[in-house]
């Protein structure tokens, strides 16, 4: 299933699928050393974003949070990419100066057909998402 | 966003990965902000220079950068005093992670003039664009000087610097600089009046423009402390003052209508005892301020921590005015203030004299702290 977006930020990388409903601050909410979500009340609560494919509405917080994304690259253990319902500016940098593909404003709301585990690539050079495997089906087969 | 062949050789990488990387942010700011094209700036003001701000994060980033600034760009404030940091009491290792931020700005040819009131040393001219980030300076440019900035984050300012350009949307197009609400002041302010009103209606307003009608002759540094208070409490990035700011006649006057006395501006004010810490300068010290200050401490001695803060830039200029207000003891402060400054952490409650230092003192500095009028301050520091 391919989905047409928005390019935000360029390149296509591949994984699994990590999904929240709310805005994630990566200042305060993400640890940058670990990757691990450390933001209470939040979905993810101590789940780790490295190499996952972010999924979430858009970032709110600090605009320091731009640079935190450039320190999970710096540390390996950044998201190999993100998809948003609208990207704002402090996601939209931070995807850019960390050269994490990033594509938004997809032609279905991508956290109704999205789910955790679910194995998708994104490209944002040409501005579209692939759900290549859809776990939930997978596993109740 | 349509670019023109010069920009997209750029976006291809043609002038390398860091010019790249800086024409990418002002295309996708653009996209998502709706804007057609790349307009060119006459400068750029970079926010996230604290060590306290952006950490080494920040710092991780912008050492790894590698291009010049293609128009001239300052620095918001730093953490520390960059002379007096010992007398500040900052840590030894605090002060070596700042001057490595700075250091990695200097070699992009940044100038090192480190203030959040960069129009004093290089004034924006009327209708110029602008890429700064400093939320009370980009007030102040829009609503004072009638130049045109959006609030720019860091990477996005430095963005615009690197590549010259900015993408035109927002404020940088006429349509978007309209009032949408009359506000009329019933009583005559003064001084911290401007702060508190700042103070109290940014939350109210976001990012509205409002259209002031007031009673009394706002000076220029009255007109900026309002501007920065209302920028922190909201995200105001521009407002007009009838009969006092370059575009207060360019639009019809709006419909929406508010009225305000001095009595729901001073509920703003708070009680003066207990303040450890007196600080003035947010945003940085004009001449003018320090000519009042250093009158109001004529003959005086500071019995409580006074601060003063301003931009290195003013306090070279006026050597005087600072060995006068020195010799009471009270301390000038450059290159950083009261809110960037891991130093005002160690007090309890802090004193002011901005609406804006009101807003960001206790959520930034984790500190108490009361709004006064500036006479109130200096008679609290010299009690």
């Amino acid at each position: 299933m391919k989905i047409k977006g928005r390019t935000i930020s360029r390149g296509i990388a591949s994984g699994r699928a990590l999904v929240t409903s709310k805005p994630i601050s990566f200042l305060g909410g993400v640890d940058p050393l670990s990757g691990r979500i450390i933001e209470e009340g939040s979905e993810l609560f101590s789940e780790i974003i490295a190499n996952s494919v972010l999924v979430f509405p858009q970032g709110k917080g600090s605009t320091v949070g731009s640079y935190v994304l450039y320190q999970l690259m710096k540390n390996g253990v950044a998201p190999c990419a993100m998809i948003n319902i609208t990207s704002e500016a402090i996601v939209a940098v931070g995807a850019i100066i960390s050269g994490i593909p990033l594509v938004d404003c997809l032609q279905t709301n991508p956290l109704d057909i999205i789910h955790d585990g679910d194995m998708v690539l994104v490209n944002g050079t040409e501005g579209y998402v692939e759900v290549i495997r859809d776990y939930k089906n997978e596993t109740s087969k | 966003m349509h670019l023109t062949k010069g920009e997209e050789a750029i976006y291809k990488g043609e002038f390398g990965a860091t010019k790249q990387k800086a024409m990418e942010i002002l295309v996708s700011l653009g996209d998502i902000y709706g804007a057609n094209s790349l307009i060119p700036v006459d400068s750029a003001q970079i926010s996230g220079v604290s060590y306290k701000t952006i950490g080494d994060a920040g710092l991780g980033w912008i050492s790894d950068l590698g291009a010049r600034v293609e128009v001239p760009s300052m620095l918001n404030p730093a953490g520390m005093d960059r002379e007096n940091w010992k007398d500040m009491g900052i840590p030894a290792k605090f002060a070596e992670k700042q001057e490595e931020i700075l250091r990695a700005y200097e070699r992009l040819g940044i100038n090192m003039g480190c203030t959040c009131t960069p129009y004093y040393i290089d004034p924006p001219k009327f209708g110029g664009h602008l890429a700064w980030a400093e939320s009370s300076a980009v007030a102040y440019a829009n609503s004072v000087l009638g130049a045109r900035t959006n609030r720019e984050g860091g990477p996005s300012a430095l963005a615009a610097a690197i590549i010259g350009k900015t993408p035109c949307y927002g404020l940088h197009l006429d349509e978007n600089r309209a009032p949408d609400v009359l506000i009329r002041v019933v009583d005559k302010l003064h001084d911290s009046d401007y702060g508190a009103l700042g103070y109290k209606l940014g939350e109210m307003l976001r990012d509205n423009i409002p259209l002031f009608q007031l009673d009394s002759l706002p000076t220029h540094d009255e007109l900026k402390s309002l501007g920065a208070a209302m920028a922190a409490s909201g995200a105001v990035a521009l407002y007009h003052v009838v009969g006092f700011t370059p575009e207060s006649k360019s639009f019809d006057r709006p419909k929406e209508r508010l009225s305000l006395d001095l009595k729901d501006i001073k509920e703003i004010y708070g009680k003066r005892s207990g303040s450890d810490l007196i600080a003035l300068g947010c945003p940085h010290c004009s001449t003018d301020e320090l000519k009042r200050i250093s009158r109001l401490l004529s003959g005086k001695k500071v019995t409580t921590d006074l601060w003063i803060c301003t931009s290195r830039w003013v306090k070279e200029q006026n050597p005087d005015l600072v060995r006068a207000i020195e010799m009471s003891g009270a301390k000038i402060i450059c290159d950083t203030c009261m809110v960037v400054s891991p130093a005002s952490e160690r007090f309890e409650r802090m004193m002011v004299n901005s609406g804006k230092a009101l807003k960001y003192v206790p959520s930034l500095c984790g500190v108490d702290a009361v709004l006064a009028t500036t006479e109130d301050c200096i008679r609290t520091a010299c009690d």
